[in-house]
């Protein structure tokens, strides 16, 4: 089979790999027929996230159809349509028996911090991801849904990470009727994330990126009203004049280790790796929301140390809400969002590439190149 | 003195800053509100133990075969019952690597340097590797840097903060190249020169 295969920080190429095999009974094989590229993802392309070997194959936002099932799955049958959480998780375990299918704790052999995620790194289990034309799925009869026939292929790819997590990080925000939101980040999750804020009563959502194109969809897609960080001298201060010097009541922290808006913080964190990532996000977040107020984090950072400001978040008696988000926890409720309408990932994608020219897309991704704010990968036509 | 309510809503006790009623974010939003109530938001309750309702029928799922001693953090009472077997560890890097998760746990720094160093160390070994192949790595076509001139690299970047910084990605993947060139240049000529005497 073809599969995006890692090379190196920067590098990757497509090979051609064994076909994935039951190795469970539960598992299941699926041909992947759309994926995309998520901005964790890039986190591994640029070398941040520890224990990435060479060889792996990324992707952990896809949707396909079942190829082949496990002696033990009963809820799927060859040729179902599916769509699969971006979370490996089993089910069964004290985790998961709450709800915290990001948590698993039977899934990931390398670490217990954090749950399995395909195609995510060692570090969450070392699974290869879905940016192929195959994947293992294990715990078939736990993770994976059947698309809905009235879903578009492109919200149900987008539903399986991105979309879900912009949802659940307002859910963190903890937010009420009338609140100020400030979304940082007006990425694929930021995007969803102010959204969803409306939804659950927000009196007014303010997005902060430095992307002109981004910003132009927050407006369009989300309602929001939006601020060009570059713009202004010190857009903690804006966002204060902006709440009568209150701050917002919530955060959503929708950047996460890639951050810009301090080159010292980034290349300390992302070039020298001497930081999980830029906290720069996380310390404008604990910065511009008010005091007693709550921050919602759903950007993603590497285990190593960040020099964050925790002293002012305990100084201001902030509550700090995060984690992987449990995707499948959020689907039932989602799904009637946008059918509804209220939600809609897919006017987030800005670019389709064959999976042969992933090069080519990882690299447009990364650079932000000609107003890529989504990208998705067709396997089909490699 | 200024007028009172000239005063921001900081310093008095209530906001000052009016908002849209419901009606008019609900003519203005759609969907405004429909997950005003905690109860409708699906992770409202962090803790929601419902083991029934998540497709499992296993109290401890059977355990995959290990086809080689998996290495895994010293933080689990064992091998997880499931587990990724992409890349199994080998040559150097894969020394190091099982040396960080035999040796240290999670919380310490140590674990998590090593691991990037076997990932630099790999990175190595599978360049040298790709040589005695008939694909040998290309950082061309592997960054995809093509894209520059498909995609409108210099237009895009106009304006941009973040251009600053992109300056130093040639850098990061070509530098540690340069280096090696540089270094084995240098060693053939400490090596020629030896022989000379």
């Amino acid at each position: 089979m073809r599969a995006m295969v890692y090379r190196g920080p920067y590098k990757i190429r497509v090979e051609e790999k064994p076909m994935p095999v039951i190795e469970h009974p539960n598992d299941a094989i699926v041909r992947v027929t759309l994926a995309a590229i998520c901005g964790s993802d890039l986190h591994l392309y640029h070398g941040l996230m520890p224990d990435t070997r060479v060889g792996h194959t990324f992707g952990h936002e896809f949707i396909g159809v079942v190829e082949q099932v496990g002696s033990s799955v009963q809820n799927l049958q060859v040729g179902d349509r599916v769509m699969v959480p971006f979370n490996i998780f089993c089910g069964s375990c004290w985790y998961c028996a709450r709800g915290l299918y990001s948590n698993c704790h039977n899934v990931n052999p390398n670490a217990t911090a954090v749950g399995g995620i395909y195609g995510y790194s060692h570090t969450t289990g070392g699974y290869d991801g879905g940016q192929s034309q195959y994947v293992r799925v294990p715990f078939a009869d736990v993770g994976p849904v059947k698309i809905p026939d009235w879903m578009h292929d492109e919200d149900a790819v987008l539903l399986t990470d991105a979309a879900a997590t912009g949802y659940f990080g307002a859910q963190l925000g903890e937010i009420a009727e009338g609140d100020t939101v400030v979304v940082l980040g007006a990425g694929p999750v930021g995007l969803v994330a102010a959204q969803s804020a409306w939804l659950m009563g927000a009196g007014r959502v303010m997005v902060v990126d430095q992307l002109e194109e981004r910003l132009a969809k927050a407006r369009s897609m989300a309602h929001a009203e939006t601020f060009n960080y570059t713009e202004y001298d010190d857009i903690v201060v804006e966002m204060k004049k902006q709440t009568d010097h209150l701050g917002a009541d919530v955060v959503i922290e929708a950047v996460g280790a890639e951050a810009d808006g301090s080159l010292l913080q980034h290349i300390a964190g992302t070039k020298l790796k001497l930081q999980g990532g830029s906290p720069i996000a996380l310390n404008w977040a604990i910065d511009s929301v008010r005091k007693g107020g709550t921050i919602g984090v759903v950007g993603a950072y590497g285990p190593i140390p960040n020099a964050v400001k925790f002293g002012d978040a305990l100084n201001k008696g902030l509550t700090l809400n995060m984690n992987q988000t449990p995707v499948k926890r959020q689907w039932p409720r989602m799904f009637e969002h946008v059918r509804n309408g209220y939600l809609t990932p897919r006017d987030m994608v800005t670019h389709r590439f064959p999976l042969e020219d992933i090069s080519e897309a990882y690299h447009v991704f990364s650079a932000k190149l000609d107003g890529c704010i989504k990208p998705l990968i067709l396997p089909s036509a490699a | 003195m200024p007028d009172d309510k000239d005063i921001p809503s900081a310093y008095v006790k209530d906001k000052r800053t009016p908002t849209e009623s419901r009606e008019e974010l609900r003519a203005r939003i759609p969907g405004w509100g429909v997950d005003l109530d905690p109860a409708d938001r699906p992770s409202n309750h962090r803790l929601h133990y419902a083991p029934d309702t998540t497709g499992a029928h296993w109290d401890f799922p059977e355990r995959q075969p290990e086809k080689w001693p998996r290495e895994h953090s010293i933080e689990h009472a064992f091998v997880t019952p499931v587990f990724g077997t992409a890349q199994p560890p080998k040559g150097l890097s894969g020394v190091i690597r099982k040396f960080s998760y035999a040796r240290y746990g999670e919380a310490r720094l140590g674990h998590w340097l090593l691991l990037i160093l076997a990932d630099r160390v790999d990175a190595w070994e599978e360049h040298l590797r790709s040589f005695a192949t008939t694909r040998p790595d290309n950082p061309i076509t592997e960054t995809g840097v093509k894209a520059e001139y498909t995609h409108g690299g210099l237009a895009s970047r106009k304006g941009r903060v973040d251009a600053r910084h992109h300056l130093l990605d040639p850098l990061v993947v070509a530098g540690p190249w340069v280096a090696a060139a540089g270094g084995a240049v240098l060693g053939v000529r400490k090596l020629v020169r030896a022989v000379r005497r």
